[in-house]
């Protein structure tokens, strides 16, 4: 599928789903779709076994709702099972679960991900292999310390199979990022990640081109970091940048007002 | 015991490529034997333990056997969460080599003794917890546990210790048991040490007692444990650990739950606030868990028993 349409599928279900649960995260989720569609139509979803399968981590776990709807649009996961999302007795939760199948990781506790991803690419490193290991992270998740001495150990390590993306829509749970613990730009951000060792670019997150150029396989020792520049809530005018829709569950009326916006997207 | 962990790992390593050490930057004079023979896969982590346990589910993930090396509190205490989260979630062959349970790192200071550990690691309900007794035992625990499923924490004594009387082998279902009597003394692996020479120093005075050492406290070895509690009249759990959530509560539970007529007296560390630092030797006398009160609380115990007998 081309990374457009995936996306705005992606789009959809992630509002359809949630609001089916009742359950908010919605702009995490939407702040990913571009990287998930770019991810999984073009890098992850290749190999033939689970083994030579490339690694993918969602590090900023409260997203898990545009990662189940993924695996949905690449046939892993049945709607039934999508539906569920949050039900009772369901393995679907906010946060995801590696009991599922297609998800290699359980993560929800910010600050763990790209710690198993970089032993993930040590363990490609000390093999001789050449499987990748992606991991995707939010901005707010680099105020946690363990993120940082990940950044090390892979910069120090030259663990060049190891692509992270940096979510970096400028918001968290009670307020921007700029105004909780300051990182800087985007740029800021990505010449600390360059000062670790790592190879960085900044990108626009919602551009699936410039995302699939940053995320190709690279040939360098260094691990790479792709800091995308996104907007939490994107496709959703009245949630865009809203600080108050990292928890909210849509009413109905919202609901059929992002529905239109998603659909005039496309 | 970390030299001869550090060995045996060594050993084991050179027959499968799976083995990884990595460590939290220590291991000084110790960890050199095996980074030597198997540079590509010793790995320096630096002071950063919590990054090291998620890289060790990391690798796990990927079919290798990683073994984390630190002192018992930065071992575990720090980097619960990504134990919890990374290992012991996924259910993972990851390996925590915690070396000085207890008051090994004496002198050190409080912020180096290792005394919640035991109870915190058996909050997690699949976490294998061993405590070997000496250095036989470690090696002997270590490799019987190679190729288990799921995670190991072990905790060691810091310094070697070769306790004569004790099989060195390793049973997670069994205690090792010394001696008979009607009184028991129930001690950790790693303060057996003390235990054998109370029974030493009692049996030479015509006072016999049973020393239980518990090497394995997850999974709780409960039938093997409730056979010697139910043989017992009473019962002394000595730990180089605090009380709540250690040997002692084990112990308690296992009595309680199985309705046994056992009593129970429960020796560990009472007060860890202190700033006093010294030996371990001296840190334990402090706390009462030194062979020489082990031994006469026990011999008021034996007395009391007989007298009611008669």
């Amino acid at each position: 599928m081309d990374p457009n349409d995936f996306a705005r599928e992606l789009r959809r279900l992630v509002v359809e789903v949630s609001k089916r649960a009742g359950v908010g995260h919605i702009a995490s989720s939407l702040s990913i779709v571009d990287i998930m569609a770019v991810l999984f139509t073009l890098y992850l979803e290749t190999a033939e076994t689970e083994q030579a399968r490339t690694r993918f981590v969602l590090s900023k776990g409260h997203a898990a709702l545009a990662l189940y709807g993924a695996l949905h649009l690449c046939g892993r996961l049945s709607r039934d099972d999508l539906n569920r999302y949050c039900a009772d007795g369901s393995e679907l939760g906010v946060h995801p679960e590696h009991t599922v199948a297609g998800i290699d990781v359980s993560t929800g506790s910010l600050g763990q991900g790209l710690s198993l991803s970089a032993g993930s690419a040590l363990a490609t490193q000390i093999d001789g292999g050449a499987r990748r290991t992606f991991c995707l992270l939010s901005d707010a998740e680099l105020n946690e310390g363990s993120v940082w001495e990940a950044i090390m150990f892979a910069g120090h390590r030259n663990l060049g199979r190891l692509t992270a993306i940096v979510d970096l829509n400028g918001q968290q749970a009670l307020g921007r990022t700029r105004d909780v613990l300051d990182l800087g730009s985007a740029e800021d951000v990505a010449a600390k990640m360059s000062s670790f060792g790592w190879s960085s670019v900044v990108v626009d997150g919602h551009d699936t081109a410039a995302l699939a150029a940053a995320l190709a396989p690279h040939h360098t020792n260094a691990p790479r970091m792709v800091i995308a520049r996104t907007v939490a809530g994107h496709g959703v005018s009245f949630m865009e940048g809203q600080v108050a829709w990292h928890y909210l569950p849509l009413s109905d009326q919202q609901y059929y007002l992002a529905l239109r916006e998603l659909a005039a997207m496309a | 015991m970390r030299k001869a962990v550090i060995h045996e790992l060594t050993e084991i390593a050179r027959t499968d490529e799976r083995l990884v050490l990595l460590t939290g930057d220590l291991g000084f004079m110790v960890i050199e034997e095996f980074a030597d023979t198997h540079p590509k896969r010793f790995i320096n982590m630096g002071v950063a333990e919590a990054n090291m346990l998620g890289v060790a589910a990391g690798l796990a993930l990927e079919g290798y056997r990683p073994y984390c090396y630190s002192i018992a509190t930065f071992a575990s205490l720090r980097p619960f969460e990504q134990i919890r989260n990374g290992a012991h979630l996924h259910q993972s062959q990851v390996r925590v080599i915690a070396v000085g349970g207890g008051f090994g790192y004496g002198t050190a200071g409080i912020t180096h003794h290792a005394v919640e550990d035991v109870a915190v690691m058996r909050t997690l309900p699949h976490m294998r917890v061993v405590v070997p007794a000496d250095d036989r035992d470690a090696e002997a625990a270590v490799r019987a546990l190679h190729d288990a499923e799921g995670p190991t924490y072990f905790r060691l004594a810091k310094d070697s210790r070769v306790l004569d009387g004790l099989p060195g082998t390793f049973d997670e279902a069994r205690l090792q048991v010394i001696g008979d009597g009607d009184v028991l003394l129930l001690a950790l692996g790693t303060i057996a040490d003390e235990a054998m020479r109370a029974h030493a120093s009692l049996a030479a005075r015509g006072i016999h007692v049973r020393v239980a050492v518990a090497t394995c406290l997850a999974p709780p070895p409960v039938a093997h444990l409730a056979e010697l509690l139910g043989a017992a009249s009473s019962v002394v759990t000595l730990e180089d650990h605090v009380l709540p959530g250690g040997l002692g509560s084990m112990a308690a539970e296992v009595i309680a739950e199985q309705g046994l007529a056992c009593r129970l007296l429960r020796l560990g560390i009472e007060e860890t606030h202190f700033s006093t630092v010294g030996s371990e030797a001296f840190l334990r006398r402090r706390a009462g868990l030194d062979a020489e009160t082990v031994a006469a609380r026990l011999a008021t115990l034996v007395a009391r028993h007989y007298l009611r007998a008669s």
